[in-house]
């Protein structure tokens, strides 16, 4: 087991090390650099520098080293002394920027994946068990529903219904009076109005995929002959679908972990801009707007990073979970 | 379930279970099948039937009507099943519904089955200690450790090399035979009084059969169970039943003691079946008879006789029209219009 | 004990039907059972009708600004006019402007009905460039403000309507572009992975593990955002298909690869390898038949992700921007609360696409499963 673990993280470096060289070579594909998004920004407030500070600006910021120069600089102050470099836009330093954000959408993503498998789970148990009986048809339309319904549409329909209908302030953790006040009972359920509408969007969207597989893996597991046995040993059928079959069928679930993260990454991330949260989403974006290079490249590093642990996470996990893997 | 009332209460002191005319249907789009068409036997405390067929003749779904596990696509079944284990109360197993608390109960403790498959028969991520304990922490009310104590015993009934360490091994870790004992482990752990074995060497080598034979053998004198043994296999059939009834289409043809069997068959079918076992040292160098045809289509099966398309001894006009009687010879039933005939061939043998 | 015994198996005539039916006439026959992959397929169809003749389906100019019909909810369509029946038709709008809130309100002018006729002349439109032509499949006569707006209008008097169809040409044909840029990679290099195998497998693999390890709209994102705001709005068009390609492309290299892992073990290509086949007629005439129906399920299933793709960097502004009209391009309308609560009809082109999402998933779940030979 040590062993297995040990050899998957020594995996994981090189293809970080490769993911983050494919980062900053994306951020630097646009044409032109953060200067000249920052110039072209300067003309439309009316206000205008010369070339020469143009020129002294790039010669100041490194921008007219060559790409891998650039790289390496980046990618080595992050190893040695965990310095994600300098955001040009914010005029701040990249980390001072992102933990907050980070931190957030990591306890937005988990909290929905939390949700998501709370939902799909028994769903999909009840589904198979009771295939084709009415409830089954109604979730499998949501199923289905969920799954052609971009997030940011759900988003904004949840939004306008709490808007028009509950008379709700969305948008944002936080409405404004407590933006900046000291935690307290008020602040707490402010941020529970408001954290509904991303939890519900980020967990009813991966839920209606995830009912889908359920019930198939179930179904598949349902007929097995070891489910017969289990019956046959008197025991009732609650206990037998919840102590064996389902057992079997969350594997695949575990092995998607992994998976989960990344794509919750990436409903995050439109969501949040949809819904004004301070995610790393609406950074993200405008980073890679203004050509904000270390910050975005940063971003999609971090990010990455977490898929990669992420997968790790579920490999042991489904060793832990499946004798059959663990021994193999 | 109609007629529940039909079944016998008052059964002989010896019976442990009777079967008076099964019916299990399948309602499908194609049609009806009558997997199960009025199945009647009986089993004595103590005594090995052996359940003889081909593939589709409903042997394996007639002892699903007795544990109440019918697939779910099954219509109610019907007939009487009424079963009487060692504690002596009577259950009427056919008004018992499948989830029932009655049922649930004769199933694992009185009632042990073992399955063909002992490869996927057992929970792939369950250790095979856990899945016996969770059968005798049901059944018997034991503690964890004593539940444990309990597999380990048992393992070792089954004779299972290191109990106390395979007892936490992973059904896939074990070989195909060591699997299967670990199924008839889980299958005895309460002492039923009845062990349906369905087809449960079938899967395996020749060696490993002859050895799980012997041990069911071993197992059903020490703890004086009934044994039902579900097979297609003659072979297997002699060496373990007292009792044998063989089953065509849904229906049993012939039943009769062993020895009956193999040296008085009254039904053509049975003789047939027979007739196609290759025997060492006899009939060298000549082809083997085989049964002419192929089991009919379940969804049209032949009127009167379902064997007489296939029967060499069929009389057009009786056998293709008349659904033949069950004829009793003393301890012997065979259903075929000419069964009187075997018998007086028989006699002119003699 | 002879042959002769043999019982004639009575072999109807739908039996032998079946037995002689070509594979693809099986595979519409399981498919024609599934009832909502059917309709899916019409839907698909008509959708794909007014997306080529857009001009002709929409009732009005995508880009025609209508000042004194902004924000116009969707126009009622009648039946009756005082008790009688006339037929299919809308009442004018009339505009007033709440002199305290200044906002825009309309009230039906129930005087006169407005009959919605078909093949009606309005504005004029170049038939694919063959002949110059004025007629459009419905609409109403009477004035310049007799409209009729099935989904309403914009902020700017656009009809919605009309902005929608013109939309699913974008849109669809993304998907579809952005599919065929995907299958020619993923069908390359999963069919070179998975028939040679050995390293040159390992390598792909490790590629398509990377691919999908970093998170798909960020990367989307990243990507999208190099291209330069000033580019012609067609060749932002492609690249953006091919971006969305670029990701897409493992998932349908990953169903191949499998495909050509599970063939290659099968005993009829051992079988045709024995009997001494080459290699390309195993490949074409063994292999790729039997894979063929996957492959088109498997595309099917992708074109979704592409229009969900697109959708969504459009719809942040990093895909195609206006003056080209995708339904992601016409969600922007619909970012802010305020136009929503206020124009809700603005969301219409998410209907277009929840729907042709779920048109597209049914239509490849019903060919995977009549393409599945061991299937029901």
């Amino acid at each position: 087991m040590v062993a297995f673990i040990l050899r998957r993280l020594l995996l994981a470096i090189p293809m970080l090390l490769f993911i983050s060289f494919i980062s900053f070579v994306i951020i630097q594909l646009p044409p032109g650099d953060y200067v000249t998004a920052y110039v072209a920004q300067l003309r439309q407030g009316g206000e205008y520098i010369s070339a020469v500070q143009e020129a002294a600006m790039r010669e100041r910021l490194g921008l007219n080293d060559p790409m891998l120069v650039q790289y390496w600089r980046w990618i080595t102050a992050i190893i040695f002394r965990g310095d994600f470099g300098y955001s040009l836009d914010w005029n701040a330093p990249v980390s001072s920027l992102i933990w907050d954000r980070l931190a957030i959408t990591l306890a937005l993503s988990t909290a929905s994946l939390i949700i998501t498998w709370l939902i799909a789970i028994p769903v999909g148990v009840y589904s198979a068990t009771r295939q084709y009986s009415v409830l089954d048809y109604v979730f499998t339309v949501f199923g289905f529903l969920g799954k052609g319904t971009p997030d940011f549409l759900l988003a904004l329909i949840l939004m306008w219904i709490a808007f028009v209908y509950m008379q709700l302030d969305v948008g944002g953790l936080f409405s404004s009076q407590y933006q900046n006040a000291p935690w307290s009972w008020g602040k707490l359920i402010d941020l529970l109005q408001h954290l509904w509408i991303p939890l519900v969007v980020l967990g009813t969207g991966g839920a209606a995929g995830l009912i889908r597989v359920m019930r198939a893996n179930m179904l598949d597991e349902l007929g097995k002959p070891y489910v017969e046995t289990a019956y046959a040993q008197g025991l009732s059928e609650r206990q037998v679908v919840w102590g064996y079959p389902v057992r079997v069928a969350l594997n695949p679930f575990i092995s998607t972990v992994g998976w989960a993260l990344p794509a919750l990454f990436s409903g995050d991330v439109i969501t949040a801009i949809v819904l004004n949260l301070p995610t790393t989403g609406p950074l993200l974006l405008q980073a890679l707007k203004m050509q904000d290079m270390y910050l975005a490249g940063s971003f999609i590093l971090i990010l990455s990073v977490f898929t990669v642990i992420g997968t790790l996470i579920s490999d042991i996990l489904l060793a832990w979970f499946d004798p059959r893997i663990r021994y193999a | 379930m109609g007629n529940k009332t039909m079944t016998n209460q008052n059964m002989p002191p010896e019976r442990l279970l009777e079967l008076d005319d099964v019916h299990v249907h399948f309602p499908l789009r194609e049609g009806l099948v009558k997997a199960v068409n009025g199945v009647s036997y009986h089993v004595n405390k103590g005594e090995v039937l052996g359940i003889v067929g081909e593939s589709g003749s409903g042997k394996s779904i007639t002892a699903r009507a007795i544990m109440r596990l019918l697939p779910k696509r099954a219509a109610a079944p019907e007939g009487g099943i009424t079963f009487r284990p060692r504690n002596g109360e009577t259950y009427e197993l056919s008004a018992l519904g499948r989830n029932s608390r009655a049922m649930r109960q004769v199933r694992g403790q009185h009632i042990g089955m073992i399955f063909q498959e002992p490869m996927t028969a057992l929970s792939p991520v369950h250790t095979i200690g856990a899945q016996i304990m969770r059968t005798v922490q049901l059944h018997m009310g034991l503690n964890r450790k004593a539940a444990r104590e309990r597999a380990i015993e048992l393992l070792a009934k089954v004779q299972m090399p290191r109990p106390n360490q395979l007892v936490d091994a992973f059904p896939h870790q074990l070989s195909g035979g060591m699997r299967q004992r670990a199924m008839i482990a889980l299958a005895i752990s309460c002492n039923p009084s009845l062990l349906i074995a369905d087809e449960p060497t079938t899967a395996l080598d020749v060696t490993t059969e002859a050895q799980i034979l012997e041990l069911l053998k071993e197992l059903q004198s020490e703890m004086g169970m009934a044994i039902i043994f579900i097979t297609h296999n003659f072979g297997v059939v002699a060496d373990i039943a007292d009792r044998v009834s063989v089953m065509y289409l849904g229906k049993i043809v012939e039943t009769a003691t062993v020895d009956d069997i193999f040296y008085a068959a009254k039904h053509p079918y049975t003789q047939a079946l027979l007739r196609s076992i290759p025997r060492l040292g006899v009939d060298q160098g000549r082809r083997l008879p085989t049964i002419p045809g192929m089991v009919p289509d379940p969804f049209s099966v032949p009127p009167g006789c379902a064997f007489n398309p296939r029967c060499t001894h069929a009389v057009a006009g009786i056998c293709d029209t008349q659904v033949p009687p069950e004829k009793i010879f003393g301890s012997q039933m065979s259903r075929c219009h000419f069964a009187d005939q075997f018998v007086a061939a028989e006699a002119a043998h003699v | 004990m002879t042959e002769q015994t043999l019982a004639a198996e009575p072999i109807n005539a739908k039996k032998e039907d079946l037995y002689s039916a070509k594979p693809w006439q099986l595979i519409w026959r399981r498919f024609s059972k599934h009832i909502l992959a059917v309709i899916s397929l019409w839907f698909l169809l008509i959708l794909a009708f007014c997306a080529i003749f857009a001009e002709f389906v929409a009732p009005y100019e995508p880009f025609k600004v209508e000042r004194l019909r902004t924000m116009a909810p969707p126009t009622g369509i009648h039946l009756f006019h005082e008790g009688q029946f006339v037929g299919p038709f809308v009442y004018a709008m009339e505009r007033t402007r709440d002199p305290e809130t200044t906002r825009v309100s309309y009230e039906p002018d129930t005087s006169e009905p407005l009959p919605i006729r078909l093949f009606v002349a309005s504005s004029d439109y170049s038939f694919f460039g063959l002949f110059k032509t004025d007629i459009h499949l419905f609409g109403v006569e009477g004035g310049r403000r007799d409209q009729i707006n099935l989904m309403g209008t914009d902020d700017l008097g656009r009809d919605v309507f009309s902005r929608l169809i013109h939309g699913a040409r974008v849109s669809l044909s993304a998907g579809l572009v952005g599919v065929a840029f995907a299958f020619v990679l993923g069908l390359t290099l999963g069919s070179i992975s998975g028939y040679f195998g050995g390293w040159i497998d390992g390598a792909i693999q490790r590629l398509m593990e990377l691919i999908r390890s970093i998170p798909t709209i960020p990367l989307w994102m990243g990507l999208a955002a190099a291209l330069p705001v000033v580019w012609d709005p067609l060749i932002v068009y492609v690249l953006i298909t091919f971006i969305l390609a670029l990701i897409g492309w493992t998932y349908l290299a990953r169903v191949v690869r499998g495909q050509f892992l599970a063939l290659r073990n099968e005993d009829y290509v051992l079988a045709a390898r024995l009997s001494g086949a080459s290699e390309y007629r195993i490949i074409t005439k063994h292999m790729l038949p039997s894979m063929t129906s996957y492959i088109i399920a498997a595309l099917t299933l992708a074109v979704p992700e592409m229009i969900l793709g697109e959708t969504a960097l459009s719809f942040l502004g990093l895909g195609l921007r206006p003056p080209v009209v995708s339904w992601g391009v016409l969600l922007q309308d619909a970012q802010n609360l305020r136009s929503i609560s206020l124009a809700p009809w603005l969301l219409a082109p998410g209907g277009a696409v929840v729907l042709t999402v779920l048109a597209f998933n049914f239509l490849g779940d019903g060919l995977r499963d009549a393409a599945d030979p061991y299937g029901q």
